[in-house]
């Protein structure tokens, strides 16, 4: 699965990097940034509560 | 008092409920029994405040999260329809950008994120461990009992945004005594005026001694904003103001809520008693945060252009109220909702609000909490309350939720 991320809409929460730290990371004003644009079914569990828990609707999941 | 609300409004015959609600004194944990059934009954009713105004209250998680994360809604108190909490008299004070609506909101806050992100705060974990530790270390050296808010859940989170903005520990007294004020239901909008006057000149003051000669911290950088152009001192100030306020209140009330609530549940305390993992600690908190959501009246906002919610319409210049508390205690989405239950995966919890405003300081919040709960009943296994519950006071009569006083022994 791909992740997309759309950084202008981040409020910087950081709620992405509890939920799925191998996948999400804060740049310098803490807006999140992409480590990884594919993720495996092993880490499929943590991306998809990243996308549940993100105040501001900026992380999706789209099947390849 | 006819133009500030003093607790919870009435019911009045032939027109909706009260909103907010008065909590059962006997659980003191659990949102309002009225609040619950209406939750169980409808997703959306009218509500009546004490304006006289009748916003929508919208009950349940999806919902709630729905209307939170439409950018068609407002957090703007002059916005056509927003239900206040309070007569705007001083009343809630002017907060920056918890109070605008994008894009003017997203470039306020995208200039005060940087030392809330994840990997920043963990840097600060160490520090706050030192403090919590000091804190408890002052509370033994003593007989007890002690008040556990004054000794222990007030000074944490005051010092640490204190270290963090650049504000001098030493005015503790002034600006906690200041915030008690404004977020006291009951004080008078002259009181909350003149206690949030009195803030924002000191405010105002330390951003212009940063203006003069800028330092290593939160307040420099708010300056340095000044500086470039990018905001006036008022607005400046109006940002320090928030950063200060809630950077302590809400999670010096979380602290010893939370403590009450352990204390009354020992068989969750013990869980937290006898575990080093930092992953339970951090669940728990989490846990802590959605059953207790000390944010009790609702997140409020105005709607700009119709929308639908469960199935009606909310029309533009509408008011709707989105009950938190009860979000967090919606059977639908967590199971065995009115169990404090420490093992449970709680993280989707909205105590945080949800949406372009969900609490900044949320990492923050949660560290501090997390060192807190998990150090506080290993270093004191013995901890015990030394009064009854129901002398506990408490804040019924606050735009946050907590307790006065909570007087402990060991």
């Amino acid at each position: 699965m791909k992740v997309e991320l759309e950084a202008d809409k981040c409020v910087a929460s950081g709620q992405c990097v509890l939920a799925a730290t191998d996948v999400f990371d804060q740049d310098d004003d803490g807006i999140a940034i992409l480590l990884e644009e594919q993720v495996g079914d092993d880490r499929l569990d943590d991306v998809k509560e990243a996308v549940a828990v993100c105040p501001a609707a900026a992380i999706r999941l789209v099947e390849q | 008092m006819a133009d500030t609300p003093a607790g919870p409004v009435p019911q009045a015959p032939d027109s909706p409920p009260g909103f907010p609600m008065p909590r059962e004194a006997r659980c003191p944990f659990d949102p309002p029994p009225a609040l619950k059934d209406l939750q169980a009954k409808t997703p959306l009713t009218k509500v009546r405040l004490w304006d006289g105004s009748e916003p929508w209250l919208v009950t349940r998680y999806a919902d709630q999260r729905a209307v939170l994360g439409d950018l068609r809604v407002s957090a703007g108190p002059d916005s056509p329809g927003y239900p206040t909490k309070a007569s705007p008299e001083g009343g809630e004070g002017k907060l920056s950008f918890i109070m605008m609506d994008d894009p003017e909101h997203a470039r306020l806050r995208r200039m005060v994120t940087a030392p809330f992100a994840v990997k920043k705060v963990e840097t600060l974990r160490p520090a706050v461990q030192g403090i919590v530790d000091d804190l408890i270390d002052g509370m033994l050296s003593r007989p007890g009992p002690v008040d556990l808010v004054e000794e222990f859940a007030l000074p944490i989170p005051s010092l640490v945004i204190c270290e963090l903005l650049g504000v001098p520990y030493d005015d503790h007294a002034m600006f906690q005594e200041n915030t008690k004020t404004m977020v006291r239901t009951t004080a008078t909008p002259e009181q909350r005026g003149v206690a949030t006057r009195e803030m924002a000149g000191y405010l105002a003051g330390q951003i212009a001694q940063r203006l003069a000669e800028p330092k290593d911290d939160l307040l420099s950088g708010i300056a340095g904003r000044v500086t470039a152009g990018e905001i006036d001192h008022q607005q400046a100030t109006e940002m320090a103001l928030l950063l200060l306020i809630a950077g302590h209140e809400t999670t010096a009330n979380m602290i010893a809520l939370g403590t009450l609530a352990l204390l009354q549940n020992p068989d969750q305390l013990a869980l937290l008693r006898d575990s080093d993992d930092p992953k339970f600690v951090a669940g728990a908190v989490e846990e802590l945060l959605r059953y207790l959501h000390i944010t009790h009246l609702g997140r409020r906002r105005a709607v700009t252009e119709d929308i639908e919610v469960a199935g009606q319409v909310i029309k533009a210049g509408e008011g709707v109220i989105m009950a938190n508390e009860i979000a967090n205690r919606d059977p639908e989405v967590f199971p065995d909702p009115d169990r404090l239950d420490l093992t449970r995966d709680a993280r989707r919890h909205v105590a945080f609000g949800f949406g372009i405003h969900q609490c900044l300081g949320q990492p923050l919040a949660r560290m501090e909490l997390q060192v807190v709960h998990g150090t506080l009943y290993r270093r004191i296994p013995t901890l015990k309350p030394a009064c009854a519950l129901e002398d506990v006071k408490f804040k019924n009569d606050a735009f946050i939720y907590g307790v006065h006083e909570l007087p402990v022994s060991w």
